[in-house]
């Protein structure tokens, strides 16, 4: 029988212990994500279970049942044990979406080493900032990309050993410090993993702030249990499902949504290593039957411009539910999916801060076209005054959007940076750094952000770090970078640039600092449109109005220029 | 024109040891095989509207648009002519 949804029933039954009991986890006991999310089914006898499909841009497909995937993540910890990595070591992951990608992750946490995830598209630059910040002892990485690890190399004295998942002799070969490691030869079943704790760090994601470097998000093997609970409550996984993440392992909800939650749940999950098209998405839909799918707004954007007919032309009878995530999804992208697919996307609000989903739609819940939803049960969230830390309880009054700790995925640390994690909290709330309101129900509705962060398809880009690359170009005298409105993007990096004299502000120029960016840092940063300009408006004291370029491009009211510097 | 791109692709979106392993032709897949990602098309775009003194409106720059380079030159031809 179907009982009617109660949000307020669910609040009073829901709490992140009931993460602990069904994994068998008491409090005091070891945690180990690799374990939970893969040994453990196979000694209770799931081991046959696949766990992963892997499609490539081929359509060529691998499959990895438990038991694969326990031995060979076994194979990756003794392998990295005898390179000399032990317990808290961090291990670079830079890698496109092959099983080795999703593999050596468990192998890691099974060590008690910690993971640092990184996007394989980022530029050297990139990559250097983020490991020279977390001090990586080994990189795995592969062929196509172990030319940018080369140029960084020497500048990371902390990095002793590059892994190659790839090599073929006969190649070029490999140089001093790198080692090759060919995955499907090396099993090992009876590696033990490491007794962590639930404290014990597990995965550091990096994420752009509005100043200073990346930041590195620490997390520990404890923050399973909001990954577990929240991939059960809200992606509402079951046993015989054929989950569909369409995010990168490079980024939070790849690991969280990608790897942790659906295989803690003993979850068969397809992965599809390709560049995006509607029809191939769709045809990947049909061909593995996936009945649950979370993806990103950006992405249903792309398919909304290619129609619903086109994907009423796939056999997509299989899919049951759809989870968004990555910025909040606008009315027409759930309107479009009702048109589509005859169901709703239900949203998801977290960060990479939060590791786990924050503000949710939860199956059964009627979806507000537009709106982020309502707090998931096990949370306490608000909005709040900026200044005073006080909750705002009339509805629909914007403030800040605000989570009370503690749960179990929120970051214990920036690594290296323990004052930007405390400017996170004003009494007792963790800020997100976003904007919304809550309305009369109790749904909470977007409003935008606080700072100057970039949110490109679903990424936060940070100015800062588009502007320093952008002055080691020959011709740049100055810049800025802001988030220009983006009807498919939500945002794209816009730049405006000053050019040192002799240099003319052509098209030819505008390519070169385009690719520039591009390789430096990372194709998200690239800016998608640049304007020169003569000068950047500042304040009296030299710092560039970003907000000035940005209220600009939105053809908003620019507001108070009082501190604007003089001609 | 086949050479020019080819060429452009090589010299902005491979590598010495990318070029190692694959033979790039004017088949090879661009945007499905991930050499150019949906973000980096705009400079592949641009690069096309400036060598090749054409505007390409968004809706014939899309990844199937772009996927090889022999597609590529159908658009670029398609615009030239108009």
């Amino acid at each position: 029988m179907n009982h009617p949804f109660d949000y307020d029933a669910l609040r009073r039954e829901t709490s992140w212990d009931l993460a602990r009991q069904e994994l068998d986890c008491p409090a005091g006991s070891p945690v180990n994500i690799g374990r939970i999310c893969i040994d453990r089914h196979v000694d209770a006898g799931r081991g046959d279970k696949t766990a992963l499909i892997h499609e490539d841009h081929a359509g060529q497909l691998r499959e990895f049942s438990f038991r694969d995937i326990k031995e060979l993540s076994g194979g990756w910890a003794a392998f990295l044990r005898e390179q000399g990595v032990v317990e808290l070591d961090r291990v670079c992951l830079f890698l496109e979406r092959g099983p080795e990608l999703y593999i050596s992750f468990i192998g890691i946490l099974k060590l008690g080493a910690v993971v640092q995830p990184l996007f394989s598209a980022f530029g050297e630059e990139a990559l250097f900032q983020r490991i020279d910040d977390s001090q990586a002892k080994v990189v795995i990485t592969q062929r196509k990309h172990v030319g940018k690890v080369r140029k960084m190399r020497e500048r990371v004295p902390s990095l002793e050993t590059v892994i190659v998942i790839d090599h073929l002799p006969g190649k070029r070969p490999l140089r001093e410090g790198e080692v090759a490691y060919e995955m499907m030869s090396s099993r090992v079943g009876d590696f033990v993993p490491q007794e962590t704790a639930d404290e014990s760090p597990s995965v550091l994601h990096y994420t752009s702030g509005t100043t200073g470097k990346p930041k590195g998000a620490l997390h520990v093997h404890s923050s399973l249990f909001a990954q577990y609970l929240t991939t059960k409550m809200v992606l509402d996984l079951k046993d015989d499902d054929i989950y569909w993440c369409t995010a990168d392992p490079g980024w939070v909800t790849g690991t969280s949504y990608g790897i942790i939650g659906p295989w803690a749940m003993g979850i068969t999950q397809v992965v599809l290593d390709a560049g995006f098209s509607s029809k191939r998405w769709y045809a990947t839909m049909a061909r593995h039957k996936i009945t649950v799918w979370y993806t990103a707004p950006t992405a249903i954007r792309m398919l909304m411009k290619d129609g619903a007919a086109l994907a009423r032309e796939h056999d997509l009878s299989a899919l049951r539910h759809m989870c968004s995530v990555g910025e909040p999804l606008n009315a027409e992208g759930v309107l479009w999916g009702r048109e589509a697919f005859g169901l709703d996307f239900h949203d998801t609000f977290w960060q990479t801060e939060t590791g786990a989903m924050m503000i949710t739609n939860l199956p059964g819940m009627t979806v507000k076209p537009g709106s982020m939803g309502r707090p998931f049960p096990a949370v306490r969230a608000g909005v709040i005054d900026p200044v005073s830390g006080e909750e705002l309880t009339d509805p629909n009054t914007v403030g800040m959007i605000a989570i009370r700790p503690p749960w179990p995925s929120i970051m214990r640390t920036y690594w290296n940076n323990t004052p930007t994690f405390y400017s996170k909290f004003l009494r007792g709330w963790y800020v997100c750094g976003d904007q919304a309101s809550i309305d009369e129900d109790g749904y909470f509705w977007f409003c935008g952000r606080d700072d100057d962060v970039i949110n490109t398809g679903g990424h936060l880009v940070g100015p800062f770090e588009i502007e320093s690359a952008l002055l080691e170009h020959e011709a740049v005298a100055e810049s800025a970078a802001i988030g220009k409105p983006d009807e498919l993007n939500m945002e794209v990096v816009k730049a405006f640039v000053a050019l040192k004299p002799g240099f003319v502000g052509d098209d030819d120029l505008e390519l070169s600092i385009m690719n520039f960016i591009r390789k430096k840092l990372s194709p998200l940063a690239m800016p998608q449109e640049i304007e020169f300009v003569d000068k950047l408006p500042k304040t009296r004291s030299g710092k560039i109005m970003r907000r000035l370029l940005k209220a600009q491009e939105s053809g908003e009211e620019i507001g108070d220029t009082s501190g604007l510097e003089d001609d | 024109m086949k050479d020019l791109i080819l060429d452009y692709v090589k010299d902005e979106y491979l590598d010495e040891d990318d070029l190692e392993d694959m033979d790039l032709d004017e088949n090879t897949p661009l945007i499905s095989s991930g050499i150019v990602d949906s973000f980096s098309m705009v400079s592949l775009k641009r690069f096309l509207e400036k060598k090749f003194s054409i505007s390409l409106p968004d809706e014939d720059a899309t990844p199937e648009a772009f996927d090889t380079v022999n597609k590529i030159i159908e658009v670029v031809n398609k615009h030239k002519a108009g």
